[in-house]
């Protein structure tokens, strides 16, 4: 698969290595040189300097070919601009995106936008560690998240 | 009615004073404690709430449900999509406006449902190009869908306008004469400004009078 990862921080040097590992073709969008030593020195990703939000970048990393795209920055707003550029402009339909905001990424997946809120994973998954129970599915530690009283 | 300005930007701050004195109720919210206190000393402590206008329980506390209106203008386009989406989607609020600072953004912007966009250096680019040709009458940027013209005229030694006041005028409908800048000065106008050559006038004007305008400021 041709996979294209925006934000190559802890979370998108790991998935980077596990993809290439697999086989994959991954390109990585960065903005900041020094996370890139996050890959080691012998990785096979191809990378694009800059910000996802920018369309010579996004054309740089040919994300229009892109079977698959992963918005992983540490900005919520910048992944979730980044997801909806790649998906209505260049037609990705496979897009997941990094949120940390438990709200925030509960009011994308209503919108249609597969997120991924790391904190509702973590919390869930220690309280089943504790517990003695095991691991569920993503779905349902998303629906542990406090119901907001609108 | 009751308006929301996410940043408290010159920009923000700019907008809430205007629509503080036309009498409505404002809101203001900025991220930086500290920043919101300086806003606070200008505006009034009761227009200004601290916090980040992206996260859902400050939207609730800001009464985002009840917003007439709900203007995001922080420097940062993915904070000000994200307002304005979350603002109609979430909380329903029909008239959505968002700053875009990177023009390549608007038509994300559009997309998405977030139609009403400002796009400051759209606007400046536009004047740039402008610049090049010889027009004397500039149109620095037009008012989405109102039909309106911000529009820029120098004043030059034949201007037949020259030592005129402004209420002596005889504009064409439609038409106001919004800011002066003579110099390094800009002059907000009145009806008794009276006019200088190099004058640089802007003025709001309707596309169809644009041109008798230009008729009655250059010889």
């Amino acid at each position: 698969m041709n996979v294209v990862i925006f934000g190559c921080g802890r979370t998108g040097a790991t998935l980077a290595l596990q993809l290439t590992s697999m086989g994959h073709e991954v390109t990585i969008i960065e903005q900041n040189p020094a996370s890139l030593r996050r890959l080691g020195n012998d990785h096979t990703c191809r990378i694009v300097m800059g910000s996802g939000l920018d369309d010579d970048v996004l054309l740089q990393a040919n994300v229009s070919q892109a079977d698959y795209f992963f918005a992983l920055t540490r900005g919520d707003n910048t992944n979730l601009m980044a997801a909806q550029i790649v998906k209505l402009k260049y037609g990705v339909e496979k897009v997941c995106v990094k949120v940390a905001d438990p709200l925030r990424a509960a009011a994308y997946r209503d919108m249609g936008y597969h997120c991924i809120n790391p904190s509702s994973l973590t919390a869930g998954m220690m309280r089943d560690w504790m517990i003695d129970a095991p691991y569920q599915t993503v779905d349902q530690y998303n629906n542990l998240v406090t119901e907001l009283e609108i | 009615m009751y308006m929301i300005l996410i940043g408290g930007g010159n920009v923000g701050l700019y907008l809430a004073k205007r629509l503080l004195s036309g009498g409505h109720e404002v809101l203001l919210l900025e991220r930086d404690p500290r920043h919101a206190q300086r806003l606070a000393s200008i505006i009034g402590s009761e227009n200004v709430m601290v916090g980040d206008g992206c996260e859902m329980l400050t939207q609730k506390d800001a009464g985002f449900g009840r917003a007439d209106v709900v203007v995001a203008v922080t420097g940062e386009d993915e904070d000000n999509l994200v307002v304005c989406q979350m603002a109609k989607v979430v909380w329903h609020c029909d008239r959505v406006l968002a700053r875009v600072n990177d023009p390549s953004h608007e038509t994300v912007f559009e997309q998405i449902g977030i139609d009403d966009t400002v796009s400051a250096t759209g606007i400046i680019h536009a004047l740039l190009e402008q610049q090049i040709r010889p027009d004397v009458m500039l149109p620095v940027g037009a008012l989405a869908k109102g039909n309106l013209e911000v529009v820029e005229v120098v004043l030059g030694p034949r201007s037949p306008v020259l030592h005129k006041r402004v209420r002596d005028l005889v504009l064409p409908p439609h038409t106001n004469i919004v800011y002066i800048l003579r110099g390094e000065q800009g002059l907000l106008v009145h009806g008794d400004t009276e006019l200088e050559i190099d004058d640089m006038l802007v003025a709001l004007v309707s596309r169809d009078h644009a041109l008798e305008l230009r008729a009655l400021l250059e010889p």
